[in-house]
């Protein structure tokens, strides 16, 4: 057992990685959560469900008390697999932890109209955005929560309903696009019935048990208490109640960000279109001269509905859909995906499957590896670096278009095991490849590190101390070059890494040059792994054992070290095998509120540079 | 220093011929007269704008930068302001949460301008929405647009998922070609 507290009981998941699943309850949320954080234990993901019973598939299941058992234990869980927890009560929340034995999924029941739970992100601080995702799209609410600002949310739907409760109108109709010229709004509820689209709002509203007015409320604290009371529509930042007790937005997608003030501090507000190719997102900057005295970022720019998506897919469908949640992650997420089906349907791909599966993952890596070298280069004006290190990730990705038939090796991991296979003759190319990229890229390392320009630019840009970085749960290749020693291909080796005793690259010193050496000898072992794996790749012509449908009330959870770190994706199925629930989580969610700190101190111009040597995604956490 | 020029002259210059203009990827036929095209020469500048993808098209967008496909031979280079650009390449089905600023993006771009939607779900809104004629189809979704077309006017599409950076590159030349006379 991973942990032990007299109010869990954990039960091993099938599958791949050591994880177990445990009911709890609400209350025993956070001494369980200090038990993992106390024993160095980290917070993975936090996500929820809606398990009410008019959802659809949600019927099958007898309705269980609401208040999930007030004195007993959790119930003991179905014979084959385990059940979804909570099916059938109101909300659930589900908590993925972890700690050197393995992944521990908490799920506990919350209330139907009053989805409240214990606030964890002082115990973990990267839970604050999670929960408040949580809220934007699923209301549920963390309780003593000291920011409540909204997150994935800006105007696409107003802060009185949740995409992701089963009740939810999709129809694009509901949120109608801003015209062109017009400032994108959130409508007032008050305005209910004198607008078009306000009018559909108070039909929907009508329909949302949830969508209470609220009082009248004075300051904040009894304004919450009272929002409790009386239904869970909590007025965020940047809204007020109105006298009639609506939710009204003070100005079009207001979002209060922390003023600095003092002489000569001014604001640089940076995108959410930035001057490079990159994604959108938005930075602002509080600044004295050129240094940076204070970052805030504000997201959800690329939130185009995934998780609700992936509710009406089949599983097939979802695997794709999963290889989306972040181009340059694409084999970790469907990976991670499959290991979560296969962990579901009690199904293990056939071993070549699975080798080939740690060869696309190895590959993904390098390729990213080789473009953020060659970026880091040319950040710091040596576009040498840039065009070397592309030249190298071309041939790579030339190499995989002609092998596996994607540049990016996109839906070729399905769930049961592999969609293409390596033929014995192929395997020459990627040795002799293996062989190019670990000569040039030997070199260029050479090159980097005795250019002082370079070096003079890397050493102390973007630092984040060891102890810093283990407080903010700091992970994957930025979190091992700040100490943080987690590399889920060597803590909890599925197979093939089983054989395949990987090295962990890990430095202390925590700044731009630290996460470039990580890098480096990363993309050195990858390639190490890379030959190892063509050595030992088990011959057979079997390369899935296809999963037709998956079997219904079940959960399952995959997690993959993809390159940026540890990608995770649960799924739960209802009675009918469907995807009820599907939570992609990336390592992100954990860095992007680390940046923040690692930016302090110095000046906007190395921000780029401290940017791209973290190189996290928005997509991964828009969602 | 010697290091970098040494490596230099060894890896010699590895450009490969740019692919021809393909009229079948056009969206709107003869948006700008043939004689700007003139204007604009081979010479372009142009601002990407990520309307939400996934960011599997901006690797290859990147691509195009690199040493093969060499954009920048071309007279073509990537700009930080849209007030610097003749052309947006637009990637992503278009979230909601970036319409404003995309239509903001193609209003601060002097004319005359194109725009070259990049990827299927720049063509079509992609995997992430409903494209089946459903009620929730269409290609939208509370949180999507779909494709580019939706909020800002399209010159040529490029499909692809995401697209290589041969095709983008043809993309951006057929844009800026002349129409082939029927």
């Amino acid at each position: 057992m991973p942990i032990t507290h007299p109010n869990l009981r954990l039960t091993r998941l099938d599958g791949a990685i050591p994880a177990w699943l445990g009911e709890i309850k609400p209350g025993d949320l956070l001494p369980i959560c200090q038990n993992v954080s106390g024993g160095g234990g980290r917070l993975l993901a936090l996500w929820g469900s809606d398990a009410r019973e008019q959802g659809r598939g949600c019927d099958t299941l007898p309705a269980e008390p609401a208040d999930c058992g007030s004195s007993r234990i959790a119930p003991p869980p179905a014979p084959e697999g385990c059940a979804p927890p909570c099916r059938g009560r109101g909300f659930a929340l589900h908590v993925a932890l972890v700690n050197e034995a393995g992944l521990i999924c908490l799920s506990m029941a919350l209330d139907a109209v009053q989805p409240v739970y214990p606030d964890i992100s002082r115990i973990f601080p990267a839970a604050s955005r999670m929960q408040r995702a949580a809220y934007d799209m699923l209301g549920i609410y963390a309780q003593e929560n000291h920011d409540h600002r909204k997150w994935v949310r800006h105007a696409a739907w107003h802060g009185g309903s949740f995409p992701l409760r089963k009740d939810f109108e999709t129809s694009p109709h509901l949120n109608p696009l801003p015209q062109a010229g017009e400032e994108a709004t959130v409508p007032s509820l008050l305005e209910g019935g004198k607008q078009s689209e306000g009018a559909l709002l108070t039909d929907a509203q009508s329909r949302d048990p949830l969508s209470n007015s609220l009082g009248e409320t004075t300051s904040h604290s009894t304004r919450l208490q009272e929002t409790a009371a009386k239904s869970l529509v909590i007025p965020q930042a940047g809204e007020r109640t109105n006298e009639k007790g609506n939710l009204e937005s003070l100005e079009p997608d207001a979002y209060p960000f922390v003023q600095v003030e003092g002489q000569g501090v001014h604001e640089i507000p940076v995108g959410p279109v930035h001057a490079g190719t990159i994604e959108p997102g938005h930075f602002r900057f509080s600044v004295v001269g050129e240094k940076v005295l204070r970052l805030e970022e504000r997201f959800g720019y690329t939130h185009k509905g995934i998780e609700k998506r992936f509710e009406s897919l089949t599983l097939q469908q979802g695997a794709k859909l999963a290889g989306r949640v972040s181009g340059d992650s694409t084999v970790a997420y469907a990976w991670a995906y499959a290991m979560a089906a296969e962990s579901i349907a009690a199904v293990t791909p056939p071993d070549r499957a699975l080798w080939l599966r740690a060869l696309f993952l190895e590959r993904e890596r390098i390729a990213n590896h080789l473009g953020d070298l060659g970026y880091l280069g040319n950040d710091v004006a040596l576009s040498f670096g840039f065009a070397q290190f592309w030249i190298l990730k071309e041939q790579l990705m030339r190499n995989n278009a002609v092998l596996f038939g994607h540049r990016y090796l996109m839906d070729q991991i399905i769930p049961g095991g592999v969609a293409v296979d390596l033929a014995e003759s192929d395997m020459q190319t990627l040795r002799d490849e293996c062989a190019m990229l670990e000569r040039e890229a030997r070199l260029l390392r050479g090159i980097y590190e005795e250019h002082a320009g370079v070096q003079d630019r890397f050493i102390g840009a973007g630092r984040v101390e060891p102890k810093l970085a283990a407080q903010l749960g700091l992970c994957g290749l930025a979190g091992r070059a700040s100490a943080q020693a987690w590399d889920a291909r060597v803590q909890f080796p599925c197979a093939p890494y089983d054989k395949l005793d990987v090295q962990m690259a890990t430095y202390r010193n925590g700044d731009v040059a630290a996460r470039v050496i990580v890098r480096f000898d990363e993309l050195f072992e990858s390639l190490r792994l890379q030959r190892e794996i063509l050595a030992n790749l088990i011959h057979g012509d079997d390369l899935a054992r296809p999963i037709e449908k998956l079997p219904g009330n079940g959960f399952g959870i995959g997690m993959v070290e993809g390159w940026r770190g540890e990608v995770l994706v649960a799924i739960h199925t209802d009675a009918q095998g469907n995807l009820t629930r599907v939570h992609p989580h990336d390592p992100s969610w954990q860095n992007w509120p680390v940046l923040e700190h690692a930016v302090l101190g110095n000046i906007v111009p190395d921000f780029p540079l401290i940017n791209k040597s973290f190189n996290l995604s928005y997509s991964g956490q828009d969602l | 220093m010697y290091q970098i020029l040494k490596q230099i002259i060894k890896t010699g210059i590895q450009t490969e011929a740019a692919p021809l203009p393909d009229d079948s990827m056009r969206v709107e036929t003869k948006r700008l007269q043939e004689g700007i095209l003139h204007v604009f020469g081979g010479a372009l500048n142009i601002r990407h704008v990520d309307a939400g993808s996934c960011n599997g098209c901006e690797l290859e967008i990147h691509a195009v930068n690199n040493a093969y496909y060499n954009i920048e031979g071309l007279g073509i280079k990537f700009v930080a302001s849209p007030r610097h650009a003749d052309m947006l390449l637009v990637t992503g089905p278009v979230s909601r949460h970036m319409v404003t600023a995309l239509q903001r993006t193609y209003d601060a771009t002097p004319e005359p301008k194109l725009v070259v939607a990049i990827g299927d779900c720049g063509c079509d809104g992609g995997i992430f929405c409903s494209n089946d004629g459903s009620p929730d189809g269409g290609g939208e979704s509370y949180a999507s647009c779909g494709k580019v077309a939706n909020v800002i006017p399209v010159d040529v599409a490029v499909s692809g998922c995401p697209p290589t950076p041969a095709a983008i590159l043809q993309g951006i030349l057929t844009a800026i070609s002349a129409q082939k006379k029927e």
